[in-house]
C-alpha cells in the first residue's frame, strides 16, 4: 500500500475455533477513500477477518489500530461506535419491525426520551434515497420484502450509521442487476466522500469494476496485496490455490464411461429463484461432487432431492422412472432408498441428549419393527454391524451421543442412514469440523459404498475432497450448474476458476451440465 | 401500497380483536335481560378489566418471545398484600398502593433477572417463581379476609358522570402512562427486536438485555395493578390457587386472541386488552342464553381453538419445509 496514512490496520491477527485455524497472523491495511477487495476461496479466513473487525468475534492474538491508536471491540455496537459498520452476508434485519425501525435501530432519534417517529421516518427516507432504494416504503415490514429488497434495506441501514469504514460481505449476492448498478454508484460516491470500503465478493467482474486494491487470503493468511488490475484472473486464481495436497484419498476406480444406467436423475429442477434448471444424473457406483462457492444452491439442491422444498418444478427420476418425493419420509422409503447426511449434525442429524443406540435406529425404526414393536435382537445386530463398519469409538451404546467427539458424532449420523441400506446417498459437507483421521475413514467409506452399488452426491466446501473423492464434479454458480469436470479435469485450478465463473486460458473446453 | 394500508397491516391483529369483542358484546348486551345500560356495561367492564391488566402484563413478556407463567400468582400475591396495606387514612392508603405496586415491580424484576442473567428458559423460571409468589400469598392470607379502603375502592369501581365505568378509565390511564411510553421507547423497541430475532438484534447493537428486563419488570407492575383492582372489587384478599392459575392461562388466551404472536416481536397490548374483553364476553354469553354454567369452559375452549387456528394459515406459504420448525 502506498499514498495516504492508513485509517485502519490489523497486525498479526490469529483466531482458532477448536483445533481449526481460521486466521493465522493475518495483516490488513485499509486506507480512507478507497475500495479494498478481499479475495479467497471457502475457508480462507475472509469471514473471520471481518467478524474480528466488526467486533463479532474476539481475536486470540494480534492488534488493531484505528487512526494510529490501538483499539479493541467487545461487541458489534462498540465497532459501530468507532465507525466500522459491516453489512453481513446473513442479514441482520429484524423481520417483524418496519423498514424505518430497522434503519435507525442502533440509535433511534429521540424526543423527551421517546422515539421520534417523524425524525425516524425522515432519516429512513434519506438513507433509502442514499442507497438508491427510494422505492421501498419505510413503513413496510421487513419480513414482507423479497430478499433483494431486504439487502437494500441492509445497505441503507449501514449508511444511516455514518460509517468511516464500511464492510460489504457478499452484499450483492442477492441483488438484481439493476440494484447492483445502483449500489456501485453509491459505493463510488462514498469512496469520493473519503470512506474506506472493504468489499468481499466472489464476482470477479464486480471486483474489476470497483476495487482500488486487492488482498488475497489463503489458509487464514494474507498472501498477496496488489493494485487492482495489475494481475490477470489466471494469476489471481493461482494465488488462491496453494494448499498442501494430502494423499489420504482412496484410489478412484477406472471405469468405462456411462456403462451403468443412472439411478438418480434430475431434469430442469428450479425452485424459488434459488435453483435454475438443474439437470444431472448419477449412476450406481458413482461419486459425483457438487462444487462452487458456499451458498450457490448446493444445499437447496440436496434438499430438493430429499423432498424438503415445496413448489419445486422439474422432474426427479429414480431408476429411470419419475417419482414425486413429498417429504423426507417419502425420500427414505425403500421404494426410493435415499438418505441425506445433513450439514448441521447438531440440529438436523442427531438428538444430542439421547443415546447412541436410539440415535442410530431412529431412521430405520420402520424396518426394525414387527407389528409396531421394535425387534430388539434385529436392532442390536444391525447396530453392531454399523459400529463395526464405521469404527465408531464410543464408551457404550447407551451413553448420550452428545458425549462423543465431533468425528464420532458424524459417524453416528452416517451410520444412522446406512442402517436403511440406501441406494442414493446425499452428503451435505459431511466433513466440516471433524479431524483428519475421521475424514480419511469417511472417504474410504464413501468409496466402499459406491463400489457396493450406491449412487453418491457429495457436496463439499473443501476442494481437496472433491478432487480426491469424486468421479465427476458439478460446479454450481447462482443456483445453476456452470460446469462439469470429469476425472483428471478435476483440479484445484479448474474448481476455483469455475466457482468464480471465469474461464482461465489453458483449460480444456468447458463442458456444460449434461442432461 | 398506500400509507394507510401499512398502518392497517400493522394494526390488523388489534383491529380483529376489537371486531371480535364488538360482535360478542353486541350479542351479549342485545340478549341481556336489562339490555345495553350503564349498569350492564359497568359490570362487564369490572370483570373484563382485571383480565385486561393481566393480559397487558403477559403481552410485554410475550413480545420478547418469552412467557410469564407467574403472572397470575403476582396478581394473587398483590391482592393479598393490598388487603392488608391499602387501608386507613389517605396517606396510609397511598403508602399501601405504592407498596403493592412496588412488590409487583420487584416480582417482575426477579423474573427478568433470572431469565436474562440466569439464562433460564422463561417457562421454567416463571413456574418456579410463580410457586414462590403463591407461597408468599398463602403466608399473607392463610384464609380469605382483610379489607380495603372502601372510598377508594368504590370510586375506582363506580362510574364517572353516571355513565363511564371508572375501571375502564383507569385502564385507559394505565395504557397511556405504561404501554404507550414503552411502545415508543428505545428499550421497548429493543424488546420487540429481541423477540423477533435475537441474533439480528445483537448484531445491530440493540440493548437486548435492558429491553427484556424492562418488559418483565413492567409486566410485574401491570399484574400488581390488576391485583389492586381485584381487591377493590372484592374488598378482600384471597390466596386462591385455582384463580391465580386461571388468570395466567386466560392471559395467554387473551394475548393470542389479541393478535400478539407467541413467537415474539409482534403485537400490541391494546390488542391483548380487546382480546381479554372479548374472552370475558364469550364466557358470559352463555349466561344470557340461560345455558348451564357447566358448559362455559368447553365453549370458551372451542372459541379459543378456532381463534388460534387462524394463525396457522401462514404455514401454507412456507416453501422450505425445514422452516416449519424454526
Amino acid at each position: 500500500m502506498d499514498g495516504a496514512a492508513p485509517l485502519f490496520r490489523m497486525e498479526g491477527i490469529s483466531k482458532r475455533y477448536g483445533g481449526v485455524r481460521a486466521l493465522e497472523k493475518a495483516d490488513l491495511t485499509v486506507t480512507a477513500g478507497s475500495i479494498h477487495a478481499i479475495l479467497g476461496e471457502n475457508g480462507a479466513g475472509k469471514s473471520t477477518l471481518i467478524k474480528v473487525m466488526a467486533g463479532v468475534v474476539a481475536p486470540d492474538e494480534g492488534r488493531m489500530m484505528l487512526d494510529g491508536s490501538e483499539v479493541s471491540f467487545a461487541s458489534p455496537a462498540a465497532a459501530n461506535q468507532a465507525g466500522i459498520v459491516c453489512i453481513f452476508q446473513e442479514l441482520s434485519l429484524i423481520p417483524e419491525l418496519s423498514v424505518a425501525d430497522n434503519i435507525v435501530i442502533s440509535d433511534p432519534p429521540k424526543r423527551f426520551g421517546m422515539i421520534d417517529r417523524k425524525a425516524q421516518r425522515r432519516m429512513a427516507e434519506e438513507a433509502l434515497a442514499r442507497a438508491g432504494a427510494s422505492d421501498i416504503h419505510p413503513l413496510a415490514l421487513v419480513k414482507d420484502l423479497p430478499l433483494s429488497r431486504r439487502q437494500m434495506v441492509e445497505i441503507a441501514k449501514a449508511l444511516a450509521r455514518k460509517p468511516r469504514i464500511l464492510i460489504l460481505d457478499e452484499a450483492t449476492s442477492a441483488l438484481t442487476a439493476a440494484d447492483v448498478a445502483k449500489i456501485f454508484g453509491v459505493l463510488k460516491r462514498l469512496r469520493e466522500e473519503g470512506l474506506a470500503l472493504l468489499y468481499i465478493s466472489h464476482r470477479m467482474n464486480e471486483i474489476a469494476e470497483l476495487a482500488d486494491h486487492c488482498t488475497v487470503f489463503r489458509n487464514g493468511r494474507n498472501v498477496a496485496s496488489y493494485a487492482a488490475g495489475s494481475k490477470s484472473d489466471n494469476e489471481v486464481v493461482e494465488l488462491m490455490i496453494g494448499r498442501e495436497y494430502s494423499h489420504i484419498f482412496p484410489p478412484r476406480p477406472v471405469r468405462p464411461e456411462s456403462v451403468a444406467a443412472p439411478v438418480l436423475e434430475a431434469r430442469n429442477l428450479s425452485w424459488s429463484g434459488r435453483l435454475h434448471n438443474i439437470s444431472l444424473s448419477i449412476a450406481a457406483g458413482e461419486v459425483v461432487g457438487l462444487g462452487g462457492l458456499d451458498g450457490q444452491g448446493q444445499r437447496e439442491l440436496l434438499l430438493a432431492f430429499f423432498g424438503v422444498l415445496r413448489g419445486l418444478s422439474g422432474q426427479i427420476l429414480v431408476d429411470g422412472k419419475p417419482v414425486s418425493i413429498a417429504s423426507p419420509a417419502a425420500a427414505s422409503h425403500d421404494r426410493v432408498g435415499m438418505a441425506l447426511i445433513p450439514e448441521d449434525r447438531k440440529t438436523e442429524g442427531l438428538m444430542l441428549p439421547m443415546t447412541v443406540r436410539e440415535n442410530l435406529s431412529f431412521a430405520a425404526l420402520d424396518r426394525l419393527s414387527r407389528a409396531g414393536f421394535i425387534d430388539r435382537g434385529a436392532e442390536q445386530r444391525l447396530i453392531d454391524d454399523m459400529v463395526g463398519l464405521l469404527a465408531i469409538k464410543t464408551a457404550g451404546l447407551d451413553i448420550p451421543v452428545g458425549a462423543l467427539s465431533g468425528g464420532n458424532q458424524q459417524k453416528v449420523v452416517i451410520a444412522k442412514w446406512l442402517m436403511r441400506q440406501p441406494r442414493i446417498i446425499l452428503l451435505n459437507d459431511p466433513t466440516r469440523g471433524i479431524d483428519v483421521g475421521t475424514k480419511q475413514e469417511l472417504y474410504q467409506l464413501m468409496r466402499k459404498l459406491a463400489d457396493a452399488g450406491a449412487a453418491i452426491l457429495f457436496y463439499s466446501t473443501d476442494y481437496d475432497e472433491l478432487i480426491g473423492c469424486c468421479d465427476r464434479v458439478l460446479v454450481l454458480y447462482d443456483g445453476a450448474v456452470k460446469r462439469q469436470l470429469v476425472g483428471a479435469e478435476i483440479t484445484e485450478h479448474a474448481l476455483i476458476a469455475s466457482a468464480l465463473n471465469i474461464h482461465p486460458r489453458g483449460e480444456g473446453a468447458a463442458k456444460g451440465g449434461e442432461a | 401500497m398506500k400509507e394507510w394500508r401499512y398502518w392497517l397491516a400493522e394494526q390488523r391483529g388489534t383491529l380483529l380483536a376489537f371486531a371480535i369483542f364488538i360482535v360478542m358484546f353486541a350479542i351479549y348486551s342485545a340478549n341481556h335481560p336489562a339490555g345495553f345500560t350503564a349498569n350492564v356495561v359497568q359490570t362487564a367492564a369490572n370483570k373484563g378489566v382485571l383480565l385486561a391488566f393481566v393480559a397487558m402484563a403477559q403481552t410485554l413478556v410475550v413480545i420478547t418471545a418469552g412467557i410469564d407463567l407467574s403472572i397470575g400468582m403476582i396478581f394473587t400475591l398483590t391482592n393479598c398484600m393490598a388487603s392488608w396495606l391499602v387501608i386507613g387514612t389517605g396517606l396510609e392508603t397511598a403508602f399501601g398502593v405504592v407498596a403493592v405496586l412496588g412488590t409487583g415491580l420487584l416480582c417482575g424484576a426477579v423474573n427478568g433477572a433470572i431469565v436474562i442473567y440466569g439464562r433460564l428458559q422463561p417457562i421454567v423460571a416463571t413456574i418456579a417463581t410463580g410457586a414462590v409468589y403463591f407461597g408468599l400469598a398463602l403466608l399473607l392470607r392463610p384464609v380469605p379476609g382483610g379489607s380495603v379502603n372502601e372510598d377508594l375502592a368504590d370510586f375506582l369501581t363506580g362510574r364517572f358522570f353516571g355513565v363511564v365505568p371508572a375501571s375502564l378509565a383507569a385502564l385507559l390511564v394505565v395504557v397511556l402512562i405504561v404501554w404507550v411510553p414503552f411502545r415508543r421507547s428505545e428499550l421497548g423497541r429493543a424488546a420487540y427486536a429481541a423477540g423477533s430475532s435475537e441474533t439480528a438484534a445483537y448484531m445491530s447493537g440493540v440493548p437486548i438485555r435492558r429491553g427484556k428486563f424492562l418488559a418483565y419488570t413492567l409486566a410485574g407492575l401491570l399484574a400488581a395493578i390488576g391485583g389492586l383492582f381485584l381487591t377493590f372489587f372484592t374488598y378482600t384478599g384471597e390466596a386462591a390457587y385455582a384463580s391465580g392459575n386461571a388468570y395466567t392461562l386466560f392471559s395467554i388466551a387473551a394475548v393470542v386472541l389479541g393478535g400478539v404472536s407467541l413467537f415474539g416481536g409482534k403485537g400490541s397490548a391494546i390488542g391483548a386488552i380487546f382480546g381479554a374483553l372479548a374472552f370475558r364476553t364469550i364466557g358470559d354469553l352463555l349466561f344470557v342464553f340461560d345455558f348451564d354454567p357447566l358448559w362455559q369452559p368447553l365453549f370458551q375452549g372451542v372459541i379459543l381453538l378456532i381463534a388460534v387456528s387462524l394463525g396457522a394459515f401462514a404455514l401454507f406459504r412456507v416453501r422450505n419445509r425445514l422452516e416449519w420448525f424454526l
